[in-house]
């Protein structure tokens, strides 16, 4: 039965490329030492950007998902690797951040004053390359334990980002990040033992097939996808991201924030649409809907309400994964319909995507603000529009995108999540996004309105921050806008390889 | 006679968990914790999965244990400023629990019967391996990329722990034995290595065939150096040293090598030519041991405290 589910297929080795390239940097950059750690990186992004861009063109061209069997050791005693056309996205959404970040950071290591210390810059580098593995791991993998140890890798490697600066206000945030993150990996690992107890399997395919509503499958779902929104931080258990996520410097913050979040998400979604049986599914989409449209409002205010820049773009994050949620009940299909048919599954993955790319425009450009100003209070930011022009052109670009204002993937996001709404028959869902563009629009107006207003004291010097730091936030926010010439329909690339998970679901 | 010793467990795991909880003083708590440790090892024992006993006592409750103990330690005579756990918190924490617990038990009384198992899978696939131990099985060929990345989850663990040293000290010299070494102590350290070292060697080579294997011979050397860094015979290494990072890096290198020669010589990445499994498998063992002994102990010793020498 599962020996027909997953074989390796010609470009299958690709994934495994994916998933240990970076790691190999990780160990590498430990034998060799802080020395040659800045070459290796940069190494390491090249190849790992082609890695993803083949994967990307080989789904194109297959037309099906990829699959690789480790070791030849087939599912359920073994663990298969496999990415679909969503998975494709993901890896090279991902692959675009990190090498944009990477730049970013190296020309920012690079610099004569302020370029962080030796161990900062060490540490940098390894926890960025541990990270991309854990990512591109958990839009591949197809095994739940192996997507355990994704999660535990993804921590690791994002705590000691938080307090790279080594302040001990970070660092608080660091462990409070830690905590959240453990409760849960532990929960998460707990749903695992119950559902290998129930199904002798672990191979998300195969529970595809064989997953029936029984209480131990329910239960197991519950703790998973609670452990999962712990990590994901979605209100009310967003309390750790706001200082983890403005504490760390500007280069970590747009990894964690555009990236490392989405993990958890994207597990929740193969729960619920993979494994979760219709009824279980249907349920538990309503409540993360509920949850999704309170993160929505509740720190789109919050984000209003910010005296601090990098604070107001924490909070940002929190209300803009909220959009992310409330695709659940949308993308449920109907008759005849399976959820990547629908206009939804395409507005979340573009919300997804777009999200990404604007946020770490943002914190990349937050963070030239503040070594130019020394700071980040808001209101003493007048006219930083003159003094930074290419940085606020940025910031107003990705911004964009969050208010969900045309041209930019984020508007073509919220188009199509708002028209899923209102097809679907989900009124509150749609005043829901409405409201959350307009106060999206208060509080990236609030900054712009900062950048063009004119400045009572002169202008801070911007020696010593060379122009090519804020090209690279400018290239991403516009990413972030080009993703708006998609076209308004379901698209197809996201569908490859799902079709046959249809099948082996229905 | 088997039942009643079970009752008496279960008896002494609850009660141990509760004064944990309740216990005022963190030593004492700490002391009771390592306690409830033990006495679930016993219980995996009971449960016929030795190889979770040996992994429970080892790391559950001697290395978590003596981090408590540190931490502690460090804490004490701090002027420690507590942060007060509210009423309604403590009722949230406690409901949260209780819900957990409930629904294990409701899953776990619910569980299909016979339950499905991947056992008799796993046994069959051992010829292919030549090992004795499905356990060893499961970590080093059927999930090996899990164990491969699980290693380098304590690396990162552990790279993370260093960057909390001030930029001064980084790559330097951890702080390990604290004030006056008690007699016993430094007694101890002379005589416990020796044998030590050979409980470890066995427990890795035994691991093939047997319970035991990497993590816990890793744990039991880590140990053994960790207590003569304690009783001062010995100064902790500096951290950015070559041969501590060659020792930390070399098992998961190894590992990786072995796996990219799958493509060529064997079904791909990670699978072994069936001739040479066996002794691949014990070569990767061997490393990791080491890499696993080093990565505890040092993760233990805690971030660099004394500039390098350079």
């Amino acid at each position: 039965m599962t020996a027909a589910l997953h074989a390796t297929t010609p470009g299958g080795f690709l994934l495994v490329l994916a998933v240990i390239l970076p790691v190999c940097a990780v160990l590498a950059i430990l034998a060799c030492g802080p020395r040659s750690a800045a070459r290796i990186a940069m190494a390491t992004l090249a190849a790992g950007l082609a890695v993803a861009v083949a994967i990307t063109v080989e789904l194109v061209w297959s037309g099906a998902a990829l699959t690789y069997v480790v070791g030849a050791w087939r599912p359920p005693l073994g663990i298969a690797l496999r990415a679909d056309g969503l998975s494709g996205a993901m890896l090279v959404m991902t692959a675009l951040v990190v090498v944009a970040v990477g730049l970013f950071a190296r020309v920012q290591y690079g610099l004569r004053e302020g370029g962080g210390s030796e161990r900062e810059r060490t540490t940098f580098w390894q926890m960025l390359l541990a990270l991309w593995s854990a990512l591109n791991i958990v839009f591949v993998g197809e095994d739940l334990f192996n997507l355990y140890v994704a999660l535990e890798l993804l921590t690791f490697a994002a705590v000691p980002l938080v307090c790279l600066d080594g302040r001990a206000e970070t660092a608080n945030a660091a462990l409070r990040y830690l905590l959240f993150a453990l409760i849960g990996s532990l929960l998460y690992l707990l749903g695992v033992g119950l559902i290998y107890g129930q199904y002798g399997t672990l191979d998300l395919l195969a529970l595809a097939r064989l997953s029936r509503p029984d209480p131990a499958l329910s239960v197991a779902l519950a703790l998973m996808i609670v452990g999962l929104l712990a990590k994901a931080a979605l209100f009310p258990l967003h309390l750790w991201l706001p200082p983890a996520h403005a504490g760390a410097p500007a280069q970590a913050s747009a990894v964690l924030s555009a990236l490392v979040i989405k993990a958890p998400i994207f597990l929740i979604l193969r729960l619920v649409l993979d494994v979760a049986p219709g009824q279980v599914a249907f349920l538990a989409g309503q409540l993360l809907a509920v949850l999704g449209a309170a993160s929505i409002l509740f720190c789109s205010v919050m984000a209003l309400r910010q005296a601090r820049l990098k604070l107001m773009i924490a909070y940002s994050t929190v209300a803009q994964i909220g959009y992310l949620f409330i695709v659940f009940p949308l993308a449920a299909g109907g008759a005849g319909t399976s959820p990547w048919e629908t206009i939804a599954w395409t507005g979340g993955a573009l919300q997804l995507i777009s999200h990404a790319l604007a946020k770490s425009a943002m914190f990349l450009a937050a963070g030239i603000v503040i070594k130019v100003y020394g700071h980040d209070r808001i209101a003493d930011l007048g006219g930083f529009g003159r003094a930074l022009p290419i940085s606020a052109t940025a910031f107003g670009l990705a911004g964009l995108s969050l208010m969900g204002v045309p041209p930019s993937g984020g508007f073509v996001a919220k188009c199509l999540l708002l028209t899923a709404a209102v097809i679907e028959g989900y009124p509150w869902l749609a005043v829901t996004i409405l409201l959350g563009g307009l106060l999206a629009g208060g509080y990236v107006f609030r900054i712009i309105d900062k950048a063009l207003a004119v400045s009572a004291s002169p202008l801070p010097s911007r020696a010593g921050v060379p122009r090519r730091l804020e090209l690279t936030a400018l290239a991403l926010a516009i990413a972030a806008v080009l993703l708006g010439f998609v076209p308004l329909r379901p698209f197809g690339f996201l569908q490859i390889g799902r079709s046959g998970l249809a099948m082996a679901g229905l | 006679m088997m039942l009643l010793f079970d009752i008496a467990l279960v008896a002494g795991l609850l009660t141990l968990a509760v004064h944990v909880v309740r216990e005022p003083d963190e030593r004492s708590a700490i002391i009771a914790f390592l306690a409830f440790g033990l006495l679930l090892g016993l219980a995996w024992i009971r449960l016929a999965a030795p190889d979770v006993a040996l992994t429970e006592i080892a790391i559950g409750g001697g290395g978590t244990g003596i981090l408590l103990l540190r931490a502690e330690a460090a804490v004490r005579g701090r002027g420690k400023h507590e942060e007060s756990v509210t009423r309604p918190g403590k009722l949230a924490i406690a409901v949260g629990c209780a819900a957990i617990s409930a629904g294990l038990g409701l899953a776990v009384l619910s569980f299909a019967s016979p339950a499905p198992t991947l056992a008799p899978a796993a046994a069959e696939g051992l010829s292919a391996t030549g090992l004795g131990n499905p356990v060893t099985a499961v970590l080093l060929a059927y999930r090996a990329l899990d164990t491969l990345l699980e290693k380098v989850v304590v690396l990162l663990a552990l790279i993370g722990v260093w960057s909390l040293a001030p930029d001064a000290a980084w790559g330097g010299v951890p702080a390990v034995r604290s004030g006056e070494i008690p007699q016993p102590l430094a007694y101890l350290a002379r005589i416990l290595p020796p044998f030590g070292v050979v409980i470890g060697v066995y427990m890795f080579w035994v691991g093939a065939d047997a319970p035991g294997g990497t993590f816990q011979a890793g744990t039991v050397l880590a140990a053994m150096w960790l207590l003569v860094m304690l009783a001062g015979l010995r100064s902790p290494p500096e951290t950015a040293g070559l041969p501590l990072r060659l020792a930390l890096a070399g098992g998961p290198i190894l590992f990786l090598a072995i796996a990219f020669l799958g493509f060529a010589f064997a079904d791909g990445f990670l699978a072994y030519p069936k001739a040479l499994a066996k002794p691949l498998i014990l070569a990767i063992e061997a490393a990791l041991t080491l890499s696993v002994a080093a990565a505890l102990a040092m993760l233990v010793a805690g971030p660099a405290r004394r500039a390098p020498t350079r």
